[in-house]
């Protein structure tokens, strides 16, 4: 068995692999020069040096080594040949399969800028990123950020905290607009303004200005200038999907995938940040999150053993800025209706999204235990009323039986 | 630097000196030891993490917050009374000598 990427989805698969008895070789191959390690962290504790390297690995050498998986870092995946089950490998070897799983993850969304590769520009994906960008912090004095998603907000919660003049540079007229309700752009909003972040909305990002190499300023469509010394790029990411491409395996916006991680191709399985799964409906979902890696590793490894493990969990997503815990479950995608339940001004409160009377998705808000009942509502299809979602005095987790 | 026995799901033990400042579980996961899959990287949002406290020093670990409590409820082994998320416990000098001892299943 071969994985192809060695992040959270692709040492899934091999440890699942292993504990579901397979005995054959394994190996993992990754192109970063690292094991797997946690990448959560890279926006969060890691950026202010609360965090060190060491703590981020996901699995030390020994425990592989130990599982008899083999571990090959600094080792890219240039080609599958499909009718010969073969990959090519950067360093021009090649080696055979019986089962593939391709488990690439995803790479920063490139900002289309004269200058987006001076000194100075920043995007964050990779332990290597938020080094460079934590070193940067050191002496920086005015952050923009361009990008109000988890990343980019997360960011600059780190850069408030090391006391820099931060700006936040955002496309649409809310922030976090992809996945949350305006309620809650509207609390994250004054919090970042709060914290003496500048949020500026509805930011088209016109030019950037690039003084002997280096980023010196960012300037919008309106003819507004921001002076930077270090600018992080959050704007999304892209799917990894070209090798499987090249090969002919279905992507469409990802590798495409069904609900038990199977590609078009039925030696190949796709798990992670790389995939876009194709729904009931005709639709393709992608997620970016650690549970989608995880779930859809635990699938992919099922599928290569021939095993149907659907993945039909609600998907959850956590994100931390400052002292707020935003813990989301659900899709809100479509919602019609939204149900607060607590009080927003006390930081603790949740929103529960309905469609069509039906309960799709809660973000919470520093309410754990209200995030977790939430897990198990959604999971069981369980849907309390609107009444009874806002109604602190009604215990949700008593619909659960 | 303060030591901590894990105890692994087929019973071998191992002591690591752990640094101050350091989760119990960042420590198991950078020696290798096995019996935990930590998949949220400490975020108290996985619970596949989840250790038991051995012995007297439980009492000296602080208390679990809200965040794991409500977490705990969510392990896939038995939850016991001296469950916790390795993650959420912080290696302090007083812990020296800390045993946890983790599950045979973590999801
Ligand atoms: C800064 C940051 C913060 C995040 N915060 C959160 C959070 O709070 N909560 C949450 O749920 N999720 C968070 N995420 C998202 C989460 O980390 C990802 O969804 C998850 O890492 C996806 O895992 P993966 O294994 O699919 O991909 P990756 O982790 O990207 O791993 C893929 C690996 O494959 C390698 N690779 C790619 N192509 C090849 C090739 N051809 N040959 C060999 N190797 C290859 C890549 O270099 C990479 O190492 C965050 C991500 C980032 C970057
Ligand atoms: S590592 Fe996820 S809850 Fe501890």
């Amino acid at each position: 068995m071969v994985i192809v990427g060695a992040g959270l989805a692709g040492l899934t698969v091999a440890e699942t692999l292993r504990a579901e008895g397979y005995a054959g070789p394994i190996t993992l191959l990754g192109d970063e020069p690292h094991g797997p390690y946690h990448r959560p962290p890279l926006s969060k504790g890691y950026l202010l040096g609360e965090t060190q390297e060491a703590q981020l690995v996901m699995r030390a050498p020994e425990l592989l080594a130990k599982k008899n998986i083999t571990l090959k870092v600094g080792t890219g995946v240039t080609a599958i040949d499909r009718a010969a089950q073969r990959i090519s490998l950067a360093d021009g070897s090649t080696l055979d399969y019986d089962g593939l799983a391709l488990c690439t993850g995803s790479r920063l969304r490139p900002l289309p800028l004269a200058g987006a590769d001076a000194r100075g520009v920043f995007g964050l994906r990779s332990l290597a990123d938020s080094r460079a960008i934590a070193a940067a912090l050191e002496t920086a004095r005015n952050v923009v950020v361009i990008g109000g998603g988890f990343i980019g907000l997360e960011v600059a919660s780190a850069a408030r905290k090391k006391d820099k003049a931060v700006t936040v540079l955002e496309a649409a007229d809310r922030l976090m607009a992809r996945v949350v309700a305006p309620l809650i752009s509207r609390f994250y909003l004054d919090l970042h303004s709060g914290h003496g972040v500048d949020v500026v909305l509805g930011a088209m990002v016109s030019e950037l200005v690039v003084a002997d190499g280096h980023i010196a300023a960012v300037k919008t469509k309106d003819g507004r200038e921001f002076p930077a010394d270090l600018l992080v790029v959050g704007i999304g990411i892209l799917p990894n999907a070209e090798i499987a491409q090249a090969a002919g395996v279905e992507c469409s916006g990802g590798i495409v995938v069904d609900a038990c991680s199977r590609t078009s191709d039925p030696a190949i399985v796709a798990a992670g940040d790389c995939t876009a799964r194709r729904m009931a409906d005709g639709t393709f979902r992608r997620l970016e999150s650690v549970q989608n890696a995880v779930e859809q590793g635990k699938s992919a490894a099922a599928a290569l053993l021939g095993r149907d493990r659907e993945f039909n969990a609600a998907p959850w997503f956590w994100s931390d800025q400052y002292d707020v815990k935003l813990q989301m479950v659900g899709l809100t995608a479509g919602f019609d209706q939204v149900v607060t339940r607590g009080e927003p001004k006390g930081n603790k409160f949740s929103t529960f999204y309905y469609k069509g009377g039906k309960l799709i998705a809660i973000d919470s808000l520093n309410q754990p235990a209200e995030h977790l009942t939430g897990r198990k509502l959604l999971d069981k299809g369980v849907s309390p009323t609107p009444e009874q979602a806002a109604d602190i005095a009604f215990a949700l987790a008593g619909l659960l039986g | 630097m303060p030591k901590v026995t894990y105890i692994e799901p087929g019973g071998d033990e191992v002591q690591i000196d752990v640094p101050v400042g350091w989760s119990v579980m960042q420590a198991a996961m950078s020696n290798g030891v096995e019996g935990i899959e930590a998949e949220c990287g400490g975020s108290c949002a996985c619970a596949t993490c989840h250790c038991y406290v051995e012995g007297e020093l439980a009492a000296a670990v602080p208390a679990a917050a809200e965040g794991e409590l409500a977490m705990l409820g969510n392990v896939v082994s038995e939850r016991k009374s001296n469950s916790r998320l390795s993650c959420q416990i912080k290696m302090t000098p007083e812990l020296e000598g800390l045993v946890v001892r983790f599950p045979d299943a973590q999801s």
